[in-house]
């Protein structure tokens, strides 16, 4: 009896090991993916508890764009949908199917509604970023590739012209994006010509600075009106100098 | 065999037909079991999953509030736990785990829990989701990761399956849908009335205890040998007893209609 109770335990031994294995498989394997959301999704933070992670967003887009997140794919929270431009970028469809198919308005409608129509140009799905040392019309060669993709071209993409010293009779074409127009739906990197794109979009958040109220623009009529009511009290800290002289560093 | 064969082809079928809805587009049943929709037109959602939802965030969909009520009533009214042994794709993974484990004779538990242990975690899964604003467990749901995986045809599905097939078989005897699942949880807490019980008729029993053997929740069988009456909500309304029952002692019957004779 005892050698049968011993290869019991041994079988469960090695079941669990296997168990354990294929956890480890799913979880080691991780590869941090971008945080790039459907149009319309809302904040981050909000988005997540709101997501009932049905994918029925997934099965509406019909570019097979979106994908829900597995454990391998960290950082994106599982079973939420997320999509990469470099394998299928968004497409930008007008009546914006998976936003009408989400039922918890984790995507939420209002935020790509104008005048009372769905507005796809409204989306914020991300920020295309231009990497300038290896793009290649930064070395002078004539490339428009993302330019021509862009679905607001000229508006969310434009080209700076400028002039190639070192030929001296030829012109750099160079990629600018305007984040205020910019949807974040990846056809420009989709449509980069490099091995790795040299043009990337990425999440709003991790791009997209934020300038402190004290800045005014004069030249914008009523950017002054955040002066209003402002606290003008001067916040000095009385010890900054004895620190600076008592600290070894001078 | 004839409850196991229809459970199987009942949990088969609304695989296939998310399955289809997803790849082929068939407009029956789309999205997965935590939200979808039914022809296209009436939502369904998982009203545990939202549940969770707003207490992390205090604000859901509207068309997801009344698809998780059409699903709580459907399941409060029919038999108790009938989404776990009907249509919950992990209870085939389960069951083959425990079918492993009794084929390879293995006994002991090597973790020995309550099965109130699913109680405390559903409660515990609302007071995460309520102070981490985040859907506590579907954030982590092998229940959706396993259903997603298979739905969307993803190789996870398989590693998941093992694992689930692997701590049923080895770690514990009915460890998963007996003593951990939340979700199990909350649909015995929901079927605390439904209509549709296996019902112990005393008179007939023998005290053969084949019901026992088979049963996946042997605490609700309690009154076998001693009393007529209605076995408990956590019963997941699978059968087996019925069907093992030699003696005519168990079978489903109707709630309101038997007090009424």
């Amino acid at each position: 009896m005892q050698r049968r109770d011993a290869i019991k335990t041994g079988f469960s031994l090695v079941g669990l090991l296997a168990a354990g294995s294929f956890v480890y498989k799913e979880y080691a394997n991780a590869k941090p993916v971008l945080k790039l959301r459907p149009p319309a999704a809302l904040d981050e933070d909000e988005f997540l508890t709101r997501c009932i992670r049905c994918g029925l967003c997934v099965e509406a887009c019909p570019f097979d764009t979106l994908k829900l997140a597995e454990f391998k794919d960290s950082g994106v929270g599982i079973g939420t949908p997320f999509f990469t431009p470099r394998d299928i970028p968004c497409y930008m469809c007008e009546d914006i199917p998976c936003v009408v198919e989400c039922p918890t308005e984790a995507l939420d409608p209002k935020l790509v509604t104008k005048d009372g129509a769905l507005d796809i140009n409204m989306a914020r799905m991300g920020v295309a970023v231009v990497d300038e040392k290896n793009c290649v019309a930064y070395f002078g060669i004539q490339c428009d590739a993302c330019y021509r993709a862009c679905p607001l071209i000229d508006k969310a993409l434009w080209i700076d012209y400028k002039r190639n010293e070192r030929t001296g009779k030829h012109a750099f074409l160079l990629p600018i994006v305007d984040s205020d127009y910019c949807t974040g739906c990846g056809k420009c990197e989709l449509a980069c010509i490099t091995d790795k794109a040299a043009i990337t979009v990425l999440p709003r958040d991790m791009v997209i600075g934020k300038v402190g109220d004290n800045y005014v623009k004069g030249w914008v009529e009523g950017d002054d009106a955040k002066l209003k009511d402002v606290d003008t009290k001067m916040h000095l800290d009385s010890k900054k100098g004895i620190k600076y002289l008592n600290e070894d560093e001078l | 065999m004839k409850f196991t064969i229809a459970r199987r082809v009942v949990q088969l079928t609304i695989l296939g037909l998310f399955i289809a809805g997803n790849i082929y587009g068939i407009n029956i049943l789309k999205g997965n079991l935590s939200s979808s929709e039914l022809f296209g037109m009436i939502g369904l959602s998982d009203p545990y999953a939202l549940l969770q939802l707003f207490l992390a965030g205090f604000s859901v969909g509207s068309a997801s509030v009344i698809g998780a009520l059409i699903m709580v009533v459907f399941y409060a009214l029919i038999a108790p736990r009938a989404f776990c042994s009907w249509v919950c794709p992990v209870n085939i993974l389960t069951d083959l785990g425990a079918y492993i484990r009794t084929k390879l004779k293995i006994g002991k538990n090597i973790i020995n829990i309550s099965s109130n242990s699913r109680y405390y975690l559903f409660a515990l899964s609302l007071i995460f989701s309520f102070i981490f604003s985040i859907a506590a467990f579907e954030s982590i749901s092998y229940i959706g990761a396993f259903t997603r995986g298979v739905v969307y045809l993803s190789g996870s599905a398989i590693s998941i399956a093992i694992i689930i097939i692997c701590i049923e078989a080895f770690l514990g005897k009915r460890l998963i849908c007996g003593h951990l699942c939340p979700l199990g949880a909350f649909w015995a807490l929901v079927s605390r009335f439904s209509l549709i019980r296996i019902y112990h008729n005393s008179k007939n029993c023998t005290h053969c205890n084949k019901c026992k053997v088979v049963c996946p929740e042997m605490q609700v069988l309690d009154i076998v040998g001693k009393q007529s009456g209605n076995i408990r909500s956590e019963c997941i309304s699978c059968g087996r007893c019925v069907e093992a029952c030699d003696d005519d002692a168990l079978n489903f019957s109707i709630l309101k209609f038997r007090r009424e004779q």
